[in-house]
């Protein structure tokens, strides 16, 4: 039977293997073309608990994974219990003997193919860790989706490598045994084939590697972070790369180590990045008020999770939004970017630098644990696409003679800002009120001039930022507005919505910060009834809209459990409007 | 151009502001010491970084003349690093009292004394909260009454010298403000350390801590280098003193040579991060891993 698209979940218990065999697997399907969409869910532990691991590969774009699977991979018992009732009618779930009784099994679900696997007795003859075991599901898929071996024996490699021929080998071969038995089991036929596609080998990515690429084309020489899920990964990829890249990347004590070293590493003419979760970015507060009172460019990059405090470590939310646009004392411009997808990511943080360096303003990139953490796939990113601007940096000697004024007031109200250590152009980056020099300055006028200059930016700012992109089709009936990473489940949604004649369409936001208003009324005149989606239980959007527009927009679909949302859940929001 | 003209005075260190520090304040001497210093060490203007903390030591900012930051309370040193780390050609310099190393910024202080990167800290230890009108610090002495603790201070005080010795700085000093010459050499030999360096400044708030005046201090100070058997190389000689109540030495404690953490960084060994081209950086061979 050929099927267009194929919804595969893992789920086992942590220190099993579960996110190396669901990477693996993207792999295997990113690699024939196919275009794939993971997200892995497990608990703040690092052994026991329960872990998912889940895929959707298509031969046309994913923009989200859905709620019914196709195949369930258990690696436990407690799998099926949990995910029973999320497979769809007729599918698979593959299991071990060992595991599950069959009276366990049947009783429950009449419809579905359980189909027994001995992943253990399988280990046990080739003499490899139990650990393997999530090796011959993998292999058990494959033959399920009727892709050829020799693509999982490379992604294994891949994976593998760097633990030695011996790791590898006994991986492949535990896969081998499952792809065989399923195979022979099946009569060779194969129950969800994908069409063939003409499609090229594709790339893999995160929205944290998104974002670390990006920051590596625009020539990011200093990262520091404390290490805090979702965005630890990025401070990961920084460390493995710094040599050849030359880039310096910190570890620090603390988030406020992390904001004043980029801010020191800035202010010498290095470009400078750091990233963390809402509770680092909280201590960090202070940090981003100095940037702005120095004018230093920072690019801060803010992956959200469930909170108030620790909340969810491990799980997404859009609870930050707000706090991003109005974080830390006193009044200053800064920029809100939020990307939707990885893409995104790759040429928004190119811009965060770029505006950074402009406007020598912090910009800050929103992103949350599903973007953050889950694969997407893609053709080769365009780093040509990626210039670099430094706007007013100057790191030539100042003519002696010359009076430089580093916080220069002019039309712009961006002065030339000279790389520390260039001769005749000594001044104080000064956390204190200053006059033009720089010098500490409590005069009633100079404070106004001062504040004027540091927001006389917005006026050259607003033409460097976009307005939020309509998706789907202008004369819509329905208007979703939405931002971030709900984008992808949207468009999802979308897809079936505008097949049965609803006719949907979506106005996303990248650049939420500074708010463009005429363009917003305008889109806003131009629907016909608007929602609003996010992940989050407050509208933290819809607050946003109201404070710049004066508009409420009454109709909301939140969702604020932990999970990203799900097409479905989007579609039956809109069909009850 | 021959050497005599390029040759700085300490006034070529002045900005056009007059410092506004109190009569007889401390921080006139610390001053001295380090335009001094920076002219012993032929130190041009723009080749010194100086960063600075909050507080009155922090007001110094706007009276010396080189490349400076002003950053926020106790903030001083993380901002250094950043900024060593960017251009390790940069002579680095924090001033910062001991609010900023001892208080707030305590635990800055701790890892940038481990992590021995190469720039120099003067804290102006004057032991109590000057520019917020005298509330006792945390190197107030026990018992100290202040406006905070009318009944005295129930806590010890942090003992700059020791913590900065147990934590792995490779140079520690301490100076007083009442002795410039003595402490510009102090600095002079600090700021040549390979690593970093440490001087604890005692520093009188003529204001606010009647106290720990200069007589006070005076009355105290002994120098290190006087002591015929005093080994600077010797970790356990430098705490016993540390610990030393009665009498208060000063000079260096402790210095010796270790790497630092800029010889551990490849990615700087030819030339500092911010003289790296970044116009066309190419990622294709990274953007290939994640095929
Ligand atoms: S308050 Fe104390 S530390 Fe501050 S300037 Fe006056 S004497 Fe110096």
């Amino acid at each position: 039977m050929k099927t267009e698209n194929v919804s595969i979940k893992i789920g086992g218990e942590a220190g099993y293997g579960i996110m190396s065999t669901g990477f693996m697997l993207s792999k295997v399907f990113a690699k024939k073309g196919y275009f794939v969409l993971d997200t892995n869910e497990y608990p703040s532990l690092i052994k026991g608990g329960h872990n998912t691991y889940t895929i959707r590969v298509g031969t046309s774009p994913i923009y989200s994974i859905s709620k019914s699977i196709d195949i369930l991979i258990a690696l436990d018992k407690k799998t099926i219990d949990i995910h029973r009732e999320e497979i769809s009618y007729n599918s698979h779930i593959i299991y071990d003997e060992q595991d599950y009784s069959s009276q366990d099994i049947g009783g429950k679900r009449k419809d579905l193919n359980y189909m027994a696997v001995p992943f253990t007795k399988i280990i046990e003859e080739v003499k490899a860790p139990r650990v393997m075991r999530n090796n011959v599901a993998l292999g058990a898929v494959l033959a399920l989706v009727g892709i050829s071996f020799d693509l999982l024996e490379t992604a294994i490699k891949q994976q593998f490598q760097h633990k030695g021929d011996k790791v590898v080998e006994l991986n492949t071969r535990a896969a081998g045994l499952g792809y065989k038995y399923i195979k022979e089991k099946l009569n060779n036929s194969t129950p969800y084939s994908l069409e063939e596609v003409k499609q090229k080998n594709k790339m893999l990515v995160t929205g944290n590697d998104a974002v670390f690429l990006g920051a590596v084309r625009s020539g990011c020489k200093f990262y520091a972070a404390y290490p805090m899920t979702p965005s630890s990964s990025i401070l990961h990829s920084f460390a493995s790369i710094e040599d050849d890249y030359n880039i310096v990347t910190k570890h620090a004590e603390s988030e406020l180590a992390v904001v004043n070293m980029a801010l020191g590493a800035s202010f010498t003419g290095a470009r400078s990045m750091l990233a963390t979760s809402g509770g680092g970015f909280a201590l960090m507060n202070e940090g981003l008020s100095a940037a702005a009172m120095t004018e230093t460019p920072l690019v801060m990059v803010l992956s959200q999770r469930p909170a108030p405090a620790t909340g969810l470590p491990t799980w997404t939310e859009q609870g930050d939004m707000l706090f991003a646009v109005h974080a830390a004392h006193g009044e200053f411009l800064r920029i809100v970017l939020a990307p939707g997808d990885p893409e995104e990511c790759f040429y928004l943080t190119g811009k965060a630098f770029n505006l950074a360096d402009k406007y020598q303003i912090p910009v800050i990139i929103l992103l949350d644990k599903h973007l953050s953490e889950s694969h997407f796939s893609y053709e080769k990113f365009d780093s040509s696409k990626i210039k670099v601007d430094r706007g007013k940096l100057i790191s030539e000697p100042i003519k002696e003679g010359k009076d430089y004024k580093r916080y220069e007031i002019n039309s712009s109200g961006v002065s030339p800002r000279v790389v520390c250590g260039t001769p005749g152009g000594v001044h104080i980056a000064n956390t204190d009120e200053h006059d033009q020099h720089g010098f500490s300055n409590e005069d009633a006028n100079n404070r106004k001039e001062m504040m004027d200059k540091r927001f006389d930016k917005i006026k050259e700012l607003v033409k460097d930022i976009d307005p939020p992109r309509v998706y789907g089709p202008p004369e819509a009936e329905i208007t979703c507005w939405s931002w971030g990473s709900c984008k992808g489940p949207i468009l999802e949604a979308m897809k079936t919505l505008n097949r049965d004649q609803k006719k949907v369409n979506l106005v996303h936001f990248n650049y939420l910060y500074p708010f463009l208003v005429d363009p917003v009324v305008k889109l806003m005149k131009d629907s016909n009834r608007n929602v609003i989606i996010e992940n989050n239980k407050t509208s933290q959007l819809g607050k946003l809209l109201m404070l710049n527009t004066g508009t409420k927009i009454n109709n909301r679909i939140l969702k604020y459990n932990g999970r990203q949302f799900l097409p479905e859940e989007i579609i039956s929001g809109i069909e009850q409007l | 151009m021959n050497k005599k003209e390029t040759e700085l005075k300490p006034e070529d260190f002045n900005t056009h502001i007059r410092p506004t520090w109190c009569l007889g304040c401390g921080n006139y001497g610390i001053w001295n010491a380090m335009k001094r210093a920076l002219v012993t060490l032929g130190l041009k203007n723009h080749q010194v970084l100086a960063v600075y903390g909050i507080g009155c030591s922090g007001n110094g900012t706007n009276f010396t003349k080189t490349y400076a930051f002003h950053s926020l309370h106790g903030r001083s040193l993380p901002v250094a690093t950043g900024a060593k780390l960017a251009n390790h050609k940069l002579n680095v310099i924090v001033m910062a009292g001991d609010g900023d190393g001892a208080g707030i910024g305590g635990n800055h202080f701790m890892h940038t004394c481990r992590r021995n990167i190469d720039i120099t800290f003067i804290m102006h230890d004057n032991r109590i909260y000057g520019l917020t009108t005298g509330q006792a610090s945390p190197t107030s002495d026990q018992g100290f009454k202040s406006k905070s603790t009318p009944k005295g201070v129930l806590e010890e005080p942090v003992n700059p010298i020791a913590l900065a010795l147990s934590s792995g700085a490779t140079f520690v000093a301490r100076g007083f403000s009442g002795q410039v010459k003595h402490l510009s050499g102090l600095m002079v030999e600090a700021i040549k350390h390979n690593g970093f360096s440490f001087v604890d400044v005692l520093q009188p708030c003529v204001t606010f801590n009647k106290k720990n005046t200069y007589e006070w201090y005076r009355d105290r100070v002994y120098k290190l280098e006087d002591e015929p058997d005093y080994k600077s190389d010797d970790l356990m000689q430098a705490f016993e003193k540390s610990q030393q109540k009665d009498k208060i030495p000063i000079g260096i404690f402790y210095k010796i040579d270790k790497p630092t953490y800029e010889d551990g960084l490849k990615q700087i060994e030819r030339k500092p991060l911010v003289d790296h081209v970044i116009s066309d950086v190419d990622i294709n061979k990274l953007l290939n891993e994640y095929f």
